[in-house]
C-alpha cells in the first residue's frame, strides 16, 4: 500500500481513492478524482491549468527548492527493516513537515511582500489622474452650497 | 522417399452422377441468356462457349482419374505385386484404359462440333448442334459406366490397406495359420490384431511399430501361409508371399511345436522347404512357438531332426549370426521369450542392414567425416574416481539434516490441521533481532510513505536540517523589522473610492444609452428631452465638486426662456418677469408668438414626461409601476434590435441540440 500523487493536481491519492488509467503503451496516469480524470481526457496541460500543483510550480507560486524535499525519495531498493531506524524516521517525518510548511508559508509571504508597494504606487496613480471626477482643480476643499430653490444637498448625493 | 498413401485419391463418380456435375456445372458457369435477334457470331460463340467448356470439364475430371491411381509397373515392386494380387492388374489397366479412351473420344467429339457450330446459321441450329455434342459426349461417358464403378471400389479398398513403408526397418511374421502370428504382433506392438482360435483370422496384411535400440521398426502381420502349389494359393495366401518376396526383412518363421493348430511339424517344415527361396538375403529365425502347450524337450526325435534340418537351412542364410539367435523358442501366452524374439530379429536385421550400408558406395562421404579418439595410456597405475572425505562427511551431513528438518506441513499436522493452523510468513524474516518480527511498521503517516524516508543517517540529516531552520528563523526576525510599506491616507482613500464609484456610474450609463439606442434616433444632447440636464442638477453637481455654483446657475437662468405659456400674449407679460434680462430682440419674440399659437397640446393635460393619476389607475405611484412592468415586459425584444411579436417566425425546424451527437436509450425530442 502506496500513497501516490494524482497525475493531474499532484495530491496525494489514499488507497481506495481515485482512478486510474494505464494507457498502451503501459504508462500508468493515477487521478484523485473524477475533476483530475475529466481535466485529463480534455487533454488539459496541468501547467496550464491554475489550480494544479504543477501550474504553481511552474510559476513559482509554491516552493519547489528546498532541503525538505530532499528526505522523502523514493527508494526502488527494498531496506531490510529496523526498528530503531523506523522510529527515529518516524519522530523526524513530524519534524520535517512542521519545518517544511513552516517554510513554504514564509516563501508565499515573500512571494506576496512586493504587492503592497505595488498597490500603493497604482492606487496614488489612479488617485492622482482621476481627482478631477471628485474635486474640480482648484477647488482646495469642498464647499457646501445651498442650491437656491431647492433643499441643501449633500456631496454624497450623487445619483441620478 | 516415395510415400504409397493411396487415402488422398479422390472419389470417382459412378457414370450418371459424372454427368449430372459435368452438366450442372456447365450450366452454371456459362452465359444462359440468349435471344435470336443476336447477332449470328454471337450466337456461335455462346454455343460453341458451352460445347467447348464441357469438353475441359470431362477432360480435367477423367485425367484426375488418370493421374491419381497409381501406375502398377511404376510403384515399389511389393505394392505392384499387392494391388496385382488384390484387384487384377489386367482387369484394373483394362478400367483406366477405358477411361482414357473415353477422354480421347470427348475431345474430338467436341472438337468436331465446334467446327460445325461455326456454319450453324440460326439459333435453333446451334442449339441443336450443341444438344448432340452434350449428348454424345455423356454417351461416351454412360458407356464407361462400369469402368468407373470397378475404380471407385479400388479406391475405397486401397485407401484401407495399411501404410507399410517398403524401404524401412521391417519384421515379416509368417508361419502356418493358427500358429500365433498375430498373437506375438499383440504382445511386441500396439497394433490390436483380432486374435481367434481359427485358421485365417488374419485376412491380410497388419502393420505395427515397436521400437528396438531408440529405433522404430515395422512389424507386418501376415495371414498364414498352406503349403501347396504356388498357382493354388487363394488371395489372402498370395498377400503373404508378395509381402515375403518384395520386403528385405527380417523374417519371423513361426513354428507350432505343439501341433494345436492342425498341422504338424512336419508339415510346417515342408512349407518352410518350400518357401525357403523366399528367405534368400534375408535374417530368418525360426520362432517356437506355443511351449506351455508342449516344452521343447518333450517333442519326439523326428520332430527335432525336422528342426535341426530347418534350422540348418536358416543359418545358411544367417552370415554369422550365431545358433541362438535363429532358433528362438517362446509362448505368446505365458509371455515367455517374446522380448527375446524381437530383439534377436531386430538385432539381426540391424546387422544386416548397417553391412549393406557398409557395402555401398555413399559410405566413404560418411567415413571421411568420422574419427574415433582412442587415447593411450601415459602408463599402468590406476586412477579411479576420488572424492575427499570433507566432501562425503558434508553430504552425509547434509542427508541427516535433511531428515531432520520439519517442513510446514509437519507443523500444520502438529498445531491442528489444515484449517487450524496458519503459517507466518515473518518468522522466516532475517532481522538484526528476532523480536523485531512481529513488528507492525506504519505504511502511511501523515500524508507520507514511509517507506520513502527511510534512511540510515536520518538523524544526523535532521539534525542538519534543524541547524539550519535555526538560522533561517533567526534571520527572519532580523527581517521583519526592515520593510516598511508607504500607506495612501484615510482621506485619500476616501477619494479613491468616491473616483472608484464615479467611474463605474460612468461607465454603467453609458452602456445603458449604448444599448438602447439601437432602436432610437438619436437626439442631439441640446434638445434634452429627458429632461435631464437641468440647473439644479448641476448645481448640485458643482458643489459635489467643490465649486460655488451659484455664479453658473444664474447665468443659466440668465439665459434660458422659460415657460413658453407665460410669454404668450394671453399670459400677459409676467413670464418676463422670471428673466432678468428683458429680450429686446423683436424677432425673437414674433417667432415665439406665433408658435406659442400653435398649441400641441391642450392646456390641461400634463407634460408627457409627468405621470398623472387617471387610465383606471389609482394613483400615480399604481401608475408608475404599471408602466414599469410593461417597460419590463418588451426590454427583451427591445434589445433584439427590430423584431416584434407581429414579425413573421421561422422556428428552427431542427434544433441542433435534438439532431446532433449519438443517442441512448431517451427520446428524440427530450435531449
Amino acid at each position: 500500500m502506496r500513497l501516490v500523487k494524482c497525475w493531474f493536481c499532484s495530491s496525494t491519492i489514499y488507497p481506495g481513492h481515485g482512478i486510474q488509467f494505464v494507457r498502451n503503451d503501459a504508462k500508468i496516469f493515477r487521478f484523485c478524482r473524477s475533476k483530475c480524470h475529466k481535466n485529463f481526457k480534455m487533454k488539459r496541460n496541468p501547467r496550464k491549468v491554475k489550480w494544479t500543483k504543477a501550474f504553481r510550480a511552474a510559476h513559482g507560486k509554491d516552493m519547489t527548492k528546498d532541503t525538505t524535499f530532499e528526505f522523502e525519495k523514493k527508494r526502488n531498493r527494498p531496506e531490510r527493516y529496523d526498528r530503531n531506524l523506523t522510529e527515529n524516521t518516524l519522530k523526524a517525518i513530524k519534524k520535517i513537515d512542521k519545518i517544511r510548511s513552516a517554510r513554504e508559508a514564509k516563501h508565499i509571504e515573500d512571494r506576496l511582500k512586493p504587492n503592497k508597494q505595488k498597490q500603493f504606487a497604482k492606487d496614488k496613480y489612479e488617485l492622482d489622474q482621476n481627482i478631477h471626477l471628485v474635486l474640480a482643480p482648484g477647488a482646495s476643499e469642498k464647499v457646501k452650497v445651498v442650491v437656491p430653490g431647492e433643499k441643501s444637498v449633500q456631496n454624497e448625493a450623487m445619483e441620478e | 522417399m516415395v510415400q504409397y498413401n493411396f487415402k488422398k485419391i479422390t472419389v470417382v463418380p459412378n457414370g450418371k452422377e459424372f454427368i449430372d456435375i459435368i452438366l450442372s456445372r456447365t450450366q452454371r458457369q456459362t452465359p444462359t441468356v440468349v435471344h435470336k435477334g443476336y447477332k449470328i457470331n454471337r450466337l456461335r460463340q455462346f454455343y460453341m462457349r458451352k460445347v467447348k467448356y464441357t469438353q475441359t470439364n470431362f477432360h480435367e475430371k477423367l485425367s484426375t482419374i488418370i493421374d491419381e491411381f497409381p501406375r502398377l509397373d511404376q510403384i515399389h515392386p511389393f505394392y505392384g505385386d499387392l494391388l496385382h494380387v488384390l484387384y487384377n492388374k489386367d482387369h484394373y489397366k483394362l478400367a483406366l484404359g477405358q477411361v482414357n479412351t473415353a477422354r480421347n473420344l470427348i475431345s474430338k467429339i467436341a472438337k468436331d462440333y465446334v467446327k460445325l457450330l461455326k456454319y450453324g446459321d440460326s439459333l435453333y441450329r446451334c442449339k441443336c448442334l450443341k444438344v448432340a455434342a452434350l449428348g454424345r459426349m455423356c454417351t461416351v461417358l454412360k458407356r464407361i459406366t462400369p469402368s468407373l464403378a470397378y475404380l471407385e471400389q479400388i479406391r475405397q479398398h486401397m485407401a484401407r490397406l495399411p501404410s507399410i513403408d517398403p524401404n524401412t526397418r521391417t519384421v515379416l511374421i509368417c508361419g502356418y495359420p493358427n500358429v500365433g502370428k498375430s498373437s506375438f504382433m499383440n504382445k511386441v506392438t500396439r497394433a490390436d490384431v483380432d486374435v481367434q482360435p481359427y485358421a485365417f483370422t488374419t485376412k491380410s496384411l497388419f502393420v505395427g511399430h515397436t521400437d528396438y535400440k531408440y529405433l522404430r521398426y515395422q512389424v507386418i502381420d501376415t495371414p498364414g501361409i498352406l503349403d501347396r502349389p504356388f498357382e493354388d494359393r487363394n488371395i489372402i495366401e498370395m498377400c503373404s508371399i508378395t509381402a515375403l518376396a518384395h520386403l528385405r526383412a527380417a523374417v519371423l518363421f513361426f513354428l507350432d511345436i505343439s501341433g494345436s493348430c492342425g498341422y504338424t511339424i512336419a508339415q510346417q517344415a515342408a512349407l518352410f522347404h518350400s518357401i525357403k527361396s523366399l528367405f534368400m538375403n534375408k535374417p530368418l529365425v525360426i520362432v517356437c512357438n506355443k511351449t506351455d502347450l508342449m516344452p521343447m524337450e518333450n517333442i519326439s526325435e523326428e520332430d527335432r531332426k525336422l528342426i535341426e534340418e530347418m534350422k540348418a537351412e536358416a543359418m545358411k542364410t544367417a552370415m554369422g549370426a550365431s545358433e541362438e539367435a535363429v532358433l528362438l523358442k517362446m509362448s505368446t501366452l505365458t509371455e515367455e521369450g517374446v522380448m527375446s524374439v524381437k530383439n534377436a530379429a531386430c538385432e539381426r536385421l540391424l546387422d544386416q542392414r548397417v553391412e549393406a550400408k557398409m557395402k555401398s558406395k555413399k559410405i566413404n562421404d560418411h567415413l571421411n567425416r568420422f574419427h574415433v579418439a582412442m587415447p593411450k595410456p601415459r602408463d599402468s597405475i590406476e586412477r579411479p574416481p576420488c572424492i575427499p572425505q570433507v566432501v562425503l562427511e558434508a553430504k552425509a551431513k547434509q542427508a541427516a539434516e535433511m531428515e531432520k528438518r520439519k517442513t510446514e506441513k509437519d507443523l500444520e499436522e502438529e498445531n491442528g490441521g489444515a484449517g487450524v493452523y496458519s503459517a507466518s510468513l515473518k518468522k522466516h524474516y532475517i532481522l538484526q533481532h528476532d523480536e523485531w518480527k512481529e513488528d507492525i511498521m506504519p505504511e502511511i503517516l501523515d500524508g507520507h510513505n514511509v517507506a520513502d524516508f527511510i534512511d540510515p543517517d536520518i538523524l544526523q540529516r535532521l539534525e542538519e536540517l534543524e541547524r539550519e531552520e535555526g538560522v533561517r528563523l533567526a534571520g527572519v526576525e532580523e527581517d521583519d523589522t526592515e520593510m516598511d510599506v508607504e500607506e495612501l491616507s484615510k482621506e485619500q482613500e476616501q477619494q479613491l473610492a468616491a473616483i472608484r464609484k464615479k467611474k463605474a456610474t460612468l461607465i454603467r450609463n453609458h452602456r445603458l444609452r449604448k444599448t438602447v439606442a439601437q432602436n432610437r434616433s438619436t437626439v442631439p444632447r441640446k434638445f434634452d428631452k429627458d429632461k435631464e440636464y437641468t440647473t439644479k442638477r448641476m448645481g448640485r453637481e458643482l458643489s459635489a465638486m467643490g465649486l460655488d455654483p451659484s455664479s453658473a446657475m444664474n447665468r443659466a437662468r440668465s439665459k434660458s426662456r422659460g415657460r413658453k405659456r407665460d410669454r404668450s400674449e394671453d399670459a400677459g407679460n409676467d413670464a418676463m418677469d422670471v428673466d432678468d434680462e428683458q429680450q429686446s430682440n423683436k424677432k425673437q419674440r414674433v417667432r415665439s408668438k406665433s408658435r406659442s399659437m400653435s398649441i400641441s397640446r391642450s392646456q390641461s393635460r400634463p407634460p408627457a414626461h409627468e405621470v398623472v393619476p387617471g387610465e383606471g389607475f389609482k394613483d400615480s405611484t399604481q401608475k408608475k409601476s404599471a408602466i414599469k412592468i410593461s417597460n419590463k415586459s418588451h426590454k427583451k425584444r427591445d434589445k433584439s434590435a427590430r423584431r416584434g411579436e407581429a414579425d413573421r417566425v421561422i422556428p428552427t425546424l431542427r434544433p441542433k441540440h435534438l439532431f446532433s451527437g449519438k443517442r441512448g436509450k431517451g427520446k428524440t425530442d427530450r435531449r
